[in-house]
């Protein structure tokens, strides 16, 4: 299938004259990283390759497959060891129909939110350590999504997304769920402000709700970006703030502080209904929780940063620290002429 | 079936009629390629390009910082993929593609 699809695609781009025509790609990210837990270390490392296949003006097949190992010294002391897993993020056919609508079928990222679709990769997300909120009503969906962006008028744009899947999620007595959602964001470039809302209803058992708000802000006039979201489900709720601030102003260390960015979250989470089996199952945590995070991201060049941050949280069973550090890649290769002279 | 579940399957069908019939009235006459790169007079290169910088920075860089430049093929391809990803508009695609390629 996969030879298919690469030789329809190479006669797609060989057919044309120009060179500007797309072709496969392989890009994605890797990582390194050290999380230390209330004194317990836990390295993960991390290859998530994105294969990006056009066909023809108006296709494109991507996926985008996770290997992660997670390794810790057992409790009795020795070497490290832990597994390996891996599984498809999503694998999902775009077909862009018109300037307004591109439809996607197939296992695809659900939009709830932003930080699942569009931050999670560890080359773009400043802080490595997960939201808390971010296992809520986030699983990949199978199915079809209708999705797009377009200008409402020179002050504002709108984007949407709007999706029905029947999903195998395999948490205790709920084998799958099949769901309808759907996200709609308001951009306005003058303020560079965006502001959304995300909302999902499970279509069995008792066909609950769920919501969340979003929103983005880069003043034109600081190199800082600060994010937020909010999210309310029977899994649990909760929200994230978070400030990335690129030290590129300072007067003083130019080159390097150019190249430096400190970020800091605040966040909270509340529990919901799915009792203790659930939350495990989708790595929440067991109670209500506070965490406060704090981080340094260099960029040592394109596409690759140097990260380190710490962070403390705060639940009824105790608090403890969060050390991070590791680095994160970017890579991108091509898998045709690249149209380079 | 319930009657509550009938009613959704409606609502559901009738939200994918509507956006089906959203995608037939938006459909540009014609052949023309939804993706393809615009037709540019050099007059407006310099306007296009300074347009492209800004729909770059607002658009990509809400999420990540300014990647280097790529090939033009290779950069036809990401922008196709942040296209879908980020539900940039049709307008702001070309502009950055203009500009990430020149």
């Amino acid at each position: 299938m996969l030879c298919l699809l690469f030789s329809l695609a190479g006669r797609s781009a060989a057919q044309t004259k120009n060179d500007d025509r797309p072709i496969p790609i392989l890009t994605g990210n890797a990582g390194a990283f050290s999380f230390v837990t209330g004194g317990q270390n836990l390295i993960d490392t991390q290859v998530n390759p994105v294969l990006l296949l056009p066909l023809g003006d108006r296709w494109l097949v991507e996926s985008r497959v996770a290997f992660e190992g997670m390794f810790q010294r057992p409790p009795g002391g020795g070497p490290y060891q832990g597994p390996v897993t891996k599984h498809i993020d999503y694998a999902q056919v775009d077909y862009i129909a018109s300037p307004y609508v591109t439809i996607t079928a197939g296992r695809f990222l659900t939009p709830f939110g932003i930080f699942n679709e569009r931050l999670y990769p560890c080359w773009i997300r400043a802080l490595q350590p997960d939201p808390l909120i971010l296992p809520i009503n986030t699983a990949p969906s199978d199915g079809v999504m209708l999705r797009g962006g377009f200008a409402l008028n020179s002050a504002a744009s709108l984007n949407y997304a709007a999706y029905v899947s029947a999903t195998n999620i395999g948490i205790g007595s709920v084998d799958s769920e099949r769901h309808v959602g759907g996200r709609m964001g308001f951009f306005f470039p003058g303020p560079r402000l965006e502001v959304g809302g995300s909302w999902q209803k499970t279509l069995q058992d008792d066909r609950k709700n769920a919501f969340g708000f979003h929103m983005g802000w880069q003043p034109a006039k600081a190199p800082l970006n600060l994010r937020a979201e909010f999210a309310h489900s029977f899994e649990g709720s909760g929200y994230w703030i978070e400030g990335a601030y690129r030290l590129s102003q300072a007067h003083f260390w130019q080159k390097a502080m150019r190249r430096t960015e400190v970020v800091a979250r605040a966040q909270q989470f509340f529990v919901g209904d799915i009792g203790a089996e659930g939350e495990a199952a989708l790595a929440l945590p067991g109670a209500n929780t506070r965490e406060a995070d704090f981080g340094i991201n260099y960029f040592l060049r394109d596409g690759l940063k140097a990260v380190a941050s710490y962070g403390r949280q705060f639940g009824p069973a105790g608090n403890f620290n969060q050390w991070t550090y590791g680095v994160a890649y970017r890579f991108l290769i091509p898998l045709g002429p690249t149209g380079a002279q | 079936m319930t009657a509550g579940r009938w009613k959704s399957i409606g609502a559901i069908l009738a939200c994918i009629l509507a956006l089906v019939s959203f995608v037939l009235a938006g459909e540009p006459s014609g052949k023309k390629d939804a993706a393809a790169s615009p037709v540019i007079h050099a007059t407006d290169a310099d306007t296009m390009r300074l347009q492209g910088e800004q729909r770059f920075r607002a658009n990509c860089g809400r999420c990540h910082a300014a990647p280097h430049k790529f090939p033009p093929r290779m950069m036809a391809t990401v922008v196709r993929h942040m296209r879908v990803r980020a539900t940039i508009t049709d307008e702001d695609m070309r502009l950055v593609l203009f500009y990430m390629t020149q």
